[in-house]
C-alpha cells in the first residue's frame, strides 16, 4: 500500500494505484511516440476543419464562374474513393505481418499501399489540369480558391505519405524490424488510416453533396 | 512489443494486438463496412427515389458512420480502459473540429443572409 498515499485523481484504471507517472515511472517510447503521434494527427484534423468550414462558407461564391455541379465527374472520385479506401486496408495488412517479422510481405503490402496512393493521387492532379485547363483554377472565384486548398492540402499529405511510405520501405529493408523502426511504421499507419477518414468527408461534402441535382 | 501484456495500462493507437486471424479479421470486417457505407453514399446521392432535401444530411450521418467503422477497425480506437487515453484525445479534437465547423457555418450564413448588399452594389463588384 506504498503507494496508496497518491492521490486518487485524473484517470485511475479500474481500482489500479497507478496514477500514470507513478512508481511504475512513463509509459514506454513504443506507447508515448505514436501517442504524441495521434495527438498531431488530430490537430491536423483541426486544421482541416478550418479549410471545410471555409470551402462550406465559399461553397455558392462562384463569380459567374462553373459552379461545383458542372465541374466534378462521380466516375472519378468513386476510383479514387476505392484506391484510398483499399490503400488503408492494406496497410493495415502490412502492419499485420511486420508484427511478425515477415520482410517480404510487409515490405509487399506497404509496395500495394503506396502504388494505391500514387493511383489516388495521379487521378486528382489529372481531375485539376482539367480544370486548371477549361479556365476553372483557383484564381477564378472564391468557391475555387477553397476547393483547390482543401482538396490540394490533402492531395500534399498523400504526397508526404507516399514519401515517408518509400523511405519507411528503405528502412525496413536495410534495418529490419527494430524497435524504433516499428514505432515509425506505426505512426506512418496512423498517419495513412487518418487521410481516409479526412478523404472520407472530402468526398462526402465536396463531391457528394457539391453535385447534388 | 509482439507479446499482449496483461498489465498493459495503454495501447499505442493504429496499434493491433491480437492473434494474427483476428487482426486481420478485424481489417476485413472494417474494409467490408467501409464498402458498403461508401457504395451506399454514392448510390443515395445519385438516386431520385429519395426525398431530395433529406439526402444531404443522410450523406453526413453516412461519412460519419464511416469514420467510426475506420477509427474502429483500422485504428484500433476502443472503448476498453487501456485506450482512455487515445479516445480522450480523440473526443478533445472532435469538440474542436465541431465547433470550427458548425460555429463558422452558423456564423457566416447570418452574415450572408444580413449583410448581403443591395443588387445594384452588387453589380458594380461583378464588374471589377
Amino acid at each position: 500500500m506504498s503507494s496508496a498515499e497518491a492521490p486518487a485523481i485524473g484517470l485511475t484504471h479500474g481500482g489500479s494505484e497507478d496514477t500514470g507517472l507513478g512508481h511504475r515511472g512513463p509509459e514506454s517510447k513504443s506507447i508515448v511516440v505514436p501517442y504524441g503521434f495521434w495527438l498531431f494527427v488530430l490537430s491536423d484534423m483541426v486544421l482541416f476543419s478550418a479549410l471545410f468550414a471555409t470551402y462550406a462558407s465559399l461553397a455558392h461564391a462562384t463569380d459567374g464562374g462553373p459552379a461545383s455541379n458542372e465541374l466534378f465527374d462521380r466516375n472519378l472520385v468513386a476510383i479514387e474513393t476505392m484506391a484510398l479506401l483499399l490503400s488503408s486496408f492494406t496497410c493495415g495488412l502490412a502492419m499485420i505481418v511486420a508484427k511478425r517479422g515477415n520482410m517480404i510481405w510487409t515490405l509487399g503490402w506497404l509496395l500495394v499501399t503506396g502504388l494505391l496512393g500514387a493511383v489516388f493521387l495521379g487521378i486528382e492532379l489529372y481531375e485539376f489540369a482539367k480544370m486548371v485547363g477549361e479556365g476553372a483554377g483557383p484564381q477564378r472565384s472564391a468557391f475555387l480558391s477553397s476547393f483547390f486548398t482543401l482538396v490540394g492540402c490533402h492531395g500534399a499529405h498523400v504526397t508526404a505519405g507516399l514519401l515517408w511510405i518509400g523511405t519507411m520501405m528503405a528502412q525496413i529493408w536495410t534495418k529490419g524490424f527494430r524497435e524504433h523502426i516499428m514505432r515509425r511504421l506505426l505512426c506512418l499507419s496512423v498517419f495513412w488510416h487518418a487521410l481516409d477518414i479526412i478523404w472520407v468527408a472530402i468526398f462526402t461534402i465536396v463531391y457528394l453533396i457539391g453535385t447534388l441535382p | 512489443m509482439t507479446e499482449h501484456d496483461p498489465e498493459k495500462l495503454n495501447v499505442a493507437p493504429g496499434q493491433p494486438h491480437d492473434s494474427m486471424l483476428t487482426e486481420t479479421i478485424s481489417y476485413v470486417v472494417g474494409l467490408g463496412f467501409a464498402l458498403v457505407l461508401t457504395g451506399v453514399s454514392f448510390w443515395v446521392a445519385s438516386t431520385s427515389v429519395l426525398w431530395g432535401p433529406g439526402v444531404a444530411v443522410g450523406l453526413v450521418v453516412l461519412a460519419i458512420a464511416q469514420m467510426g467503422v475506420h477509427l474502429v477497425f483500422f485504428l484500433h480506437i476502443t472503448s476498453g480502459p487501456d485506450n482512455t487515453n487515445n479516445v480522450l484525445a480523440l473526443a478533445f479534437g472532435v469538440l474542436i473540429v465541431f465547433l470550427v465547423m458548425i460555429g463558422t457555418i452558423w456564423i457566416m450564413g447570418h452574415m450572408d443572409a444580413n449583410m448581403m448588399p443591395d443588387p445594384a452594389i452588387m453589380n458594380l463588384q461583378m464588374q471589377h
